[in-house]
């Protein structure tokens, strides 16, 4: 068997929505250098709708392919929904990783919150802060650093 | 396809598979038989250790055949640690790349009571033998050092640090997986009491490996059972396997110095196009490396998808990512050379084999710099090194 699943390779060889969003409504910024992935989510929302979303990654091939799919999911979604998304649901899109790899799903998940907290923060929309407690850091791979 | 990971393993030599056809179809009988037709198989494995011994300038007893590089490595060390013990000596130095055969088995015996010293490498991935001389104490049992590093290629000063291990009574050995067939090994003349190799670096088949083990170092036992290998090695002797790894270790032997000028002519070429990468380092000594062994760093990006994209240009690589070795941490021996974590993840070894040509090392050149452009274009880490936002670690 094959390390990923065919969809995972489809969504690492093409991924969707590369790039960068200049003057993005809220961005995020999940992982650091130091653990191997970074995942950064630029988001473009036009009446409580994303409009567009484009995505940088650094990290392995599930990272990649992980973003990928996470932009996918929320892509026309209402922004509630798209707050929603977990990390379960991108792992199920892809037709499941390897165990080692799912906290590149989560990964994914906290870049999209991140970047929706971005955008209720520069807007003044108020939130439940505790919604996005603990995302800040990588805190799983600090403790090992 | 290119095969560019010939330190994971090589092709098995045409010299070497003919070697072992007639001991599995012909002459499949037990060495251990009394009767002729075991005695046949008898007489084979005797010929094998005898070209194995004539590889390494030792005499044929002092070779057993164990599994592989990591069954040697056990053996030897847990050996030679048990000697130690009997005599109050429970110290071991070895050094901090060691392969994971050799620093696991250290981890071991440290839960067992036994102290070890790993020695730094430097960023040169080369130990100093003076660091030997100073670290060896009265009750030192054993050192142990490879010969030349799994995956940076850096070779050590065998010889020197041997003469002082001679020079002290301390018990030498050395895991010379990646060397055997590829640079010469002279047990004698390097000073060398013990040294692990596996067949399949060399072109010979998987599963089985040498342990030299010198006249008057005792060898306790890793396997128990009959009294094959004098009693040192329990199990039916693998004799298609052994016939084949010796014909093939006589093979790369006999022709070592014009594979070795090949292999790095090519090598440096692979270097000189990589080098032109901005951003990108090789691992360890130029000069001091394995005529096969290529091993950078890129900044920017991370190892795993570069081996995958690789692949679907048809080129078998490897890194030392932490997503390439299941874990956290990338490769201990790009830590140990001193490489902080940030760069250890875009590190890729491409290690060159007898049947490489200067075509494919044009096209992995190409390949790896396309590769690395590619992916530092969707890289937010990349992104913040050319902003300024995060510092490079090296130059362009």
């Amino acid at each position: 068997m094959a390390l990923y699943s065919d969809k995972v390779m489809d969504h690492f060889r093409n991924p969707r929505n590369v790039g960068v969003i200049e003057e993005a409504d809220g961005v995020g910024e999940a992982g650091n250098p130091v653990c191997g992935d970074i995942m950064k989510i630029y988001l473009k929302i036009d009446d409580d709708v994303i409009s567009d979303v484009k995505f940088e990654t650094f990290g392995c091939g599930s990272a990649i392919a992980s973003s990928s799919m996470a932009t996918e999911l929320i892509k026309g979604k209402p922004v509630e929904e798209a707050a929603a998304l977990t990390n379960k649901a991108v792992t199920e899109a892809l037709d499941g990783l390897p165990i080692h790899k799912l906290h590149c799903s989560v990964l994914a998940e906290e870049a999209i919150k991140l970047a929706l907290k971005d955008y209720y923060d520069k807007n003044g929309i108020p939130y439940d802060p505790e919604e996005f407690k603990g995302l800040v850091d990588c805190a799983s791979c600090a403790e090992n650093h | 396809m290119i095969y560019a990971d010939n330190a994971a393993t090589t092709r098995m030599s045409r010299t070497a598979i003919e070697a072992m056809l007639p001991y599995m179809s012909e002459y499949y009988g037990n060495p251990s038989s009394l009767y002729s037709f075991g005695q046949k198989a008898k007489e084979a494995l005797e010929e094998a250790r005898e070209k194995v011994a004539k590889c390494l300038n030792c005499n044929p007893w002092e070779i057993t055949f164990p599994s592989g590089g990591s069954e040697a490595d056990n053996q030897a060390i847990l050996s030679a640690a048990r000697s130690g013990e009997k005599k109050g000596k429970k110290h071991i130095i070895s050094t901090a790349f060691e392969h994971h055969a050799v620093l696991h088995t250290l981890e071991k015996l440290e839960k067992e009571g036994f102290e070890v010293t790993l020695l730094d490498v430097h960023s040169t991935g080369i130990i100093d033998p003076e660091q030997v001389a100073e670290a060896i104490r009265e009750d030192t049992c054993l050192v142990t050092i490879m010969y030349a590093n799994n995956e940076i290629g850096t070779i050590q000063p065998i010889a020197e640090i041997g003469k002082i291990c001679r020079e002290k009574g301390v018990t030498f050995h050395t895991d010379a997986v990646q060397a055997a067939g590829h640079i010469k090994i002279d047990v004698q003349e390097q000073n060398i009491d013990m040294l692990s190799l596996s067949a399949h670096k060399f072109h010979g088949p998987k599963g089985i490996g040498v342990l030299y083990t010198r006249r008057g170092i005792v060898l306790h036992n890793l396997i128990n059972g009959g009294a094959q290998e004098r009693g040192k090695r329990a199990g039916t002797e693998n004799i298609p396997a052994i016939v084949a790894m010796a014909a093939a270790l006589t093979e790369a032997c006999d022709h070592m110095e014009e594979n070795a000028a090949r292999m790095t002519a090519l090598r440096d070429r692979l270097m000189e196009g990589l080098d032109k990468i901005p951003y990108g380092e090789l691992n360890g000594s130029r000069e001091h490396r394995l005529p096969g062994n290529v091993n950078y760093c890129f900044e920017g990006i991370e190892g795993e998808s570069m081996l995958l994209l690789l692949d679907d240009k048809g080129i078998c690589a490897s890194s030392g990512s932490a997503c390439t070795s299941g874990s956290l941490d990338p490769s201990h021996v790009l830590l140990a050379i001193g490489r902080p974590h940030e760069v250890a993840h875009g590190s890729l070894r491409l290690t060159i084999g007898e049947d490489s040509t200067e075509e494919d090392v044009d096209q992995i050149i190409q390949a790896v710099t396309d590769v690395v452009t590619y992916l530092r274009n969707m890289s937010p880490f990349w992104r913040d090194l050319v902003t300024g936002k995060r510092t490079h670690v090296f130059s362009e």
